[in-house]
């Protein structure tokens, strides 16, 4: 009998999968390591893998006390397989196998859909570690270089999750999916990313706040449908996937958060009352409101494109076939198979934007985007609550969804980001008010200059309100190894 | 038409044919009981024929070759007065779903060209002395005889009425021996095609239709004149017959056949069947005189008789079982001896007649319209002729290695003489050959492995397996391939693989398994044909066909 909760270290990887007797699985994983390891330590600069990091560890899937926190060396950190506890009598919660016993292996009939979502998935993971590779040299504090390291290493720990569900379920063509997990590379002119939004630069340290808060969020959506997903491994791992992804989206929102915080009390300390007295904020060393907003656009437009088609067969096939859910998929009281519902979607008519109805079952994308945007929303109020606080007018807000977009229905037109559409001319004209331009980026980068001494930041950010695992404010959350 | 449809039959239960045997001719007498029909509905009226009527026929064809081997000719005519034959009954293809008309129409065709090709194969030749209406299938009949007598009796005709009358096509190989066998110039072919009383008298022998015409009074007697030249002519390998006795074999309430060398294994619920053939049970004959001694019971005629029973009662009484996996088990040392001493005495009535049988078996597993998947297990036995069973699959899966628990010997693939001529596949060329279309060269490659057991990774290399998978991955990826196929629509699949197959020059016999049959599968779906307004369905009202005129 597999203990659930107890990993069992007994092997090389920590696992609750009972992966010591599943000797074929151990074997093929095992074999896959060393690929692994090479491509971490050629990706992360060598001072840093020889640092000690503060790093929460998964050792459990019991919710109540699942993470341990120590020193580990990032090459050492044990990357482990863990699936959240297998539900009894679990059934396909959607789509026209509902209510069917959920699968426990794959059904052959889905196989190349499920590998495809899998692939994808897991290529993601990856991904993100190499956009961020270089932020460690300029991270603006301790505490903050640490929670890169923390989100890069479990990162590595979903692409672990991922390439396990590929090697134990989908035999050969599965292990060699799992290989090319680690040849495709992020910005690779050979062998890019699969999703655009992982072949862009992570640049500095808002973008990778901004990143973590709006595209990881889109992860989180993601995985939150694969955790409605009829075939319980998936679910399972997914779900456990989640508890994790919960820390990123808290690094991007307390990272904007202090952003925000400390150019609000600069501007009262210096009593500049304009918010887009941009000259003399960033004289000061701290970045702009606009600026933020700007990079809001940015980061939160190209995270729409990641959901894909708003009228989507491939998701609705994906639905149908029960393998991947809506959002909170138990808590919606509706059929669950979308056979007479439909859903409004955006369209574009007469040069005027609609929304429609379709058949809800082809429109589940538009569905996880609005539920997204709505998620989206929960931080952007209380990043608005410190502006308020500090009694400056300014509001940061959402772009309308049309704006900026190279997916979808709005995709090759210019909108504003109130959602008028504009002619190119003075889309042209406008867009540096709106996205940030080189001039801003060489802006922020000229701030981005490494702190390693304990319990100080950079210029441009507050500190947190509280440490990682209650540490105070000057623990040595990295303890930089030093050539 | 539910009920099961036996394939079995021996001329004490025969309800529609006649044979008289006369010394080296076989009078073949089609007699068509009216009221023998194979399903109720419909009276067997002017020699018409179903599928019982075509099975009992099969089953002469059969018996010709291995119970009188001293027949050099068989003269097929009709037992009626005024008819030769009226082709296939139309109120039973109105009445039939539209699988069972495929489903006959392929069996028939595979009869038609059992008995043509028995000529070139073993030295029977086929001749039709037609007296009176000969129509549609029963001209069909008479084309597949190698030697055509019309009656110049200024009435009796040889014809294709289907386009005019029905709506259909002469889709028994009509359409493609009016061609390509008498060679009828195509214009005049279209005439032809497109007269519902069709072409007697003289105009059908300058037309090529028949080969001679005979004055009424001089006919039987020039027929049997004719018979007996054909016959003095022949050079045939003779001897005594065997009897081929009726199969031994039970069927499961789930359908699964149990015969004394093939295990027919239905999964209802995953929509396939497990067909495992098992290697020889018994020593190779010491002589030729053993072999005739051994009759029914030698083990290549035995699995070829009970393997061709299996594959044709999956065709027309499981149609849902898309996937068809062919195992073997035994030992591959053994199948070679057995399949060598054939080769060796190929020239010895029995011992020819059972290469040919087994030629004619995996051509109808070629033509078969489900998945066709092999597995070389460990202890399977894929050596020579049934190694062909490996390209006539869609796919092949091979064991890699050693596997747990397992101690039966490692899966190997050996190629013999066998895999080098004797099986053609209807493109007249090898199943190797037509695999290896893209590189030629490798099939002379492989002739230099023959003997050699191939284990999976040599098999691979070869390119003789689709995949070879070890313990590890054997049980999911043979399983999920499984799951996938059956998923997949049963229209489509047939379609794939029947294009896939049979890649390389076009044949007679392509042609009327490919375009021919096609074509007719694609009328018998459109209403001109088969809608309640129909041609079919008005057939005998007076009322032509409701046709909608826009052309596809």
């Amino acid at each position: 009998m597999i203990d659930l909760i107890n990993v069992s270290y007994d092997t090389q990887i920590p696992n609750n999968v009972g992966l010591s007797s599943d000797k074929r699985v151990l074997k093929a994983l095992e074999k896959w390591h060393p690929g692994y390891i090479n491509w971490w330590n050629d990706l992360i600069p060598q001072n840093f893998q020889k640092s000690m990091v503060y790093l929460r560890t998964a050792v459990s899937v019991d919710p109540k006390g699942w993470a341990k926190f120590d020193y580990v060396k990032m090459p050492e950190y044990r990357w482990g397989v863990l699936l959240a506890p297998e539900v009894e009598g679990r059934v396909i919660p959607c789509g026209e196998h509902m209510g069917q016993p959920a699968w426990q292996e794959v059904p052959g009939e889905y196989r190349n859909m499920l590998k495809r979502l899998i692939v994808i998935q897991g290529d993601t993971e990856p991904g993100s570690v190499e956009q961020q590779r270089f932020l460690g040299l300029t991270a603006p504090s301790l505490y903050d270089m640490r929670n890169l390291f923390q989100v890069n290493v479990e990162e590595g720990r979903h692409l672990w999750a991922m390439v396990y569900l590929l090697q134990k379920y989908f035999g050969k063509d599965g292990r060699e999916e799992a290989d090319d997990l680690l040849v495709r590379s992020s910005g690779s002119e050979e062998a890019p990313r699969m999703l655009g939004a992982f072949n862009e630069e992570t640049p500095d340290w808002l973008s990778f706040f901004m990143f973590t808060y709006f595209t990881d969020r889109d992860g989180k959506m993601q995985l939150e449908s694969l955790a409605q997903s009829g075939f319980d491994p998936l679910s399972r791992t997914c779900r456990f996937m989640l508890t994790e992804e919960a820390h990123h989206m808290f690094v991007g929102e307390t990272g904007v958060g202090r952003t925000i915080e400390k150019t609000c009390e600069v501007m009262n300390a210096n009593g500049i009352t304009d918010p887009y007295d941009i000259d003399k904020i960033r004289d000061l060393g701290v970045i702009d409101l606009p600026t933020i907003q700007k990079k809001l656009n940015l980061h939160y437009t190209l995270s729409l494109d990641l959901f894909g088609q708003e009228v989507s067969t491939n998701a609705a096939n994906a639905f149908n076939a029960g393998i991947k859910g809506r959002y909170m998929e138990h808590r919606l009281k509706d059929d669950h198979q979308l056979k007479n519902d439909t859903y409004p979607v955006w369209d574009f008519v007469d040069g005027k934007l609609v929304r429609h109805e379709v058949p809800a079952l082809t429109a589940i994308n538009m569905r996880l985007r609005d539920d997204y945007t709505r998620d989206a929303a929960g931080g952007v109020g209380r990043w608005n609550k410190i502006i308020e606080k500090a009694g400056i007018e300014f509001e940061l807000k959402l772009p309308h969804e049309s704006f900026h977009r190279q997916i979808g229905v709005f995709s090759g037109k210019t909108f504003d980001p109130d959602g008028n559409l504009l002619s190119g001319e003075e889309y042209d004209k406008r867009k540096n008010d709106w996205l940030p331009t080189h001039a801003d980026g060489d802006f922020i980068q000229s701030l981005m200059k490494p702190v390693t001494e304990p319990g100080q930041f950079a210029s441009w950010i507050a500190p947190p309100k509280v440490g990682i695992d209650n540490k105070p404010g000057d623990f040595e959350y990295v303890k930089l190894y030093m050539a | 038409m539910t009920k099961r449809i036996d394939f079995q039959t021996n001329p004490s239960m025969y309800r529609h044919w006649r044979v008289d045997y006369d010394g080296d001719v076989a009078n073949l007498t089609m007699d068509v009981d009216e009221n023998g029909g194979l399903f109720d509905g419909y009276q067997l009226k002017l020699n018409s024929y179903d599928l019982g009527v075509d099975i009992e026929l099969a089953d002469v064809v059969q018996r010709m070759r291995f119970e009188h081997p001293e027949v050099k000719v068989v003269v097929m005519r009709s037992g009626k007065d005024k008819v030769f034959c009226a082709g296939a009954n139309i109120r039973m293809l109105g009445g039939a779903s539209h699988a069972h008309k495929v489903n006959f129409c392929k069996f028939t065709n595979e009869t038609r060209n059992t008995f043509e090709a028995a000529e070139a194969d073993s030295g029977q030749k086929y001749v039709a002395a037609v007296k009176g209406a000969c129509a549609g299938g029963g001209y069909e009949l008479a084309l597949a005889c190698n030697h055509i007598m019309l009656v110049d009796d200024s009435t009796s005709s040889v014809a294709l009425p289907e386009v005019p009358l029905l709506a259909v096509l002469p889709g028994t190989g009509g359409l493609t021996r009016v061609t390509d066998k008498r060679k009828v110039r195509r214009d005049l072919a279209d005439i032809f095609c497109s007269l519902e009383e069709g072409i007697k008298g003289k105009r059908a022998k300058q037309w090529r239709l028949v080969d001679e015409v005979v004055a009424t009074s001089k006919f039987d007697e020039t027929v049997a004149e004719r018979a007996k030249e054909f016959a003095a002519a022949s050079d045939k390998a003779t001897g005594t017959g065997i009897a081929l006795n009726p199969l031994k074999k039970t069927i499961d309430d789930n359908g699964s056949i149990h015969y004394s060398l093939v295990e027919v294994d239905v999964d209802r619920e995953g929509r396939k069947v497990t067909i495992t053939l098992n290697g020889p049970d018994r020593d190779v004959p010491a002589s030729t005189e053993a072999l005739e001694a051994e009759g029914d019971q030698s083990w290549m005629l035995r699995l070829a008789r009970e393997f061709d029973d299996a594959i044709l009662e999956l065709r027309l009484n499981e149609m849902e079982l898309g996937l068809v996996v062919f195992r073997t088990q035994g030992d591959p040392e053994a199948v070679l001896a057995h399949e060598a001493f054939m080769l060796a005495n190929k020239d010895h009535w029995l011992a020819g007649e059972i290469l040919q049988y087994w030629k004619r078996v995996l051509k109808r597993v070629d033509v078969t319209s489900r998945s066709l998947v092999a597995l070389v297990e460990n202890g399977s036995c894929y050596a020579g002729f049934l190694a062909e069973l490996l390209w006539a699959s869609d796919r092949s899966y091979m064991m890699d290695g050693e596997f747990d628990g397992d101690n039966r010997p490692v899966a190997t693939v050996t190629l013999s003489d066998g895999n080098f001529g004797p099986f053609p596949m209807g493109n007249d060329l090898t199943r190797l050959e037509t695999r290896f279309l893209g590189e030629p060269e490798a099939v002379g490659t492989l002739k230099g492995k023959l003997g050699e057991a191939m284990e999976a990774e040599d098999a691979m290399e070869a390119g003789l397996v689709t995949e070879a998978f070890d313990d590890i991955d054997w049980e999911d990826e043979i399983r999920i391939f499984m799951e996938e196929r059956a998923s997949f629509s049963p229209d489509a699949m047939t379609g794939m693989e029947a294009n896939l197959r049979f890649a390389g020059p076009e044949t007679m016999e392509t042609r009327i398994f490919g375009r021919l049959t096609a074509w007719q599968n694609w009328i018998f779906n459109r209403p001109n044909a088969t809608g309640t307004d129909g041609a079919l369905q008005r057939y005998g009202t007076g009322v032509r066909g409701d046709y909608n005129m826009q052309r596809v």
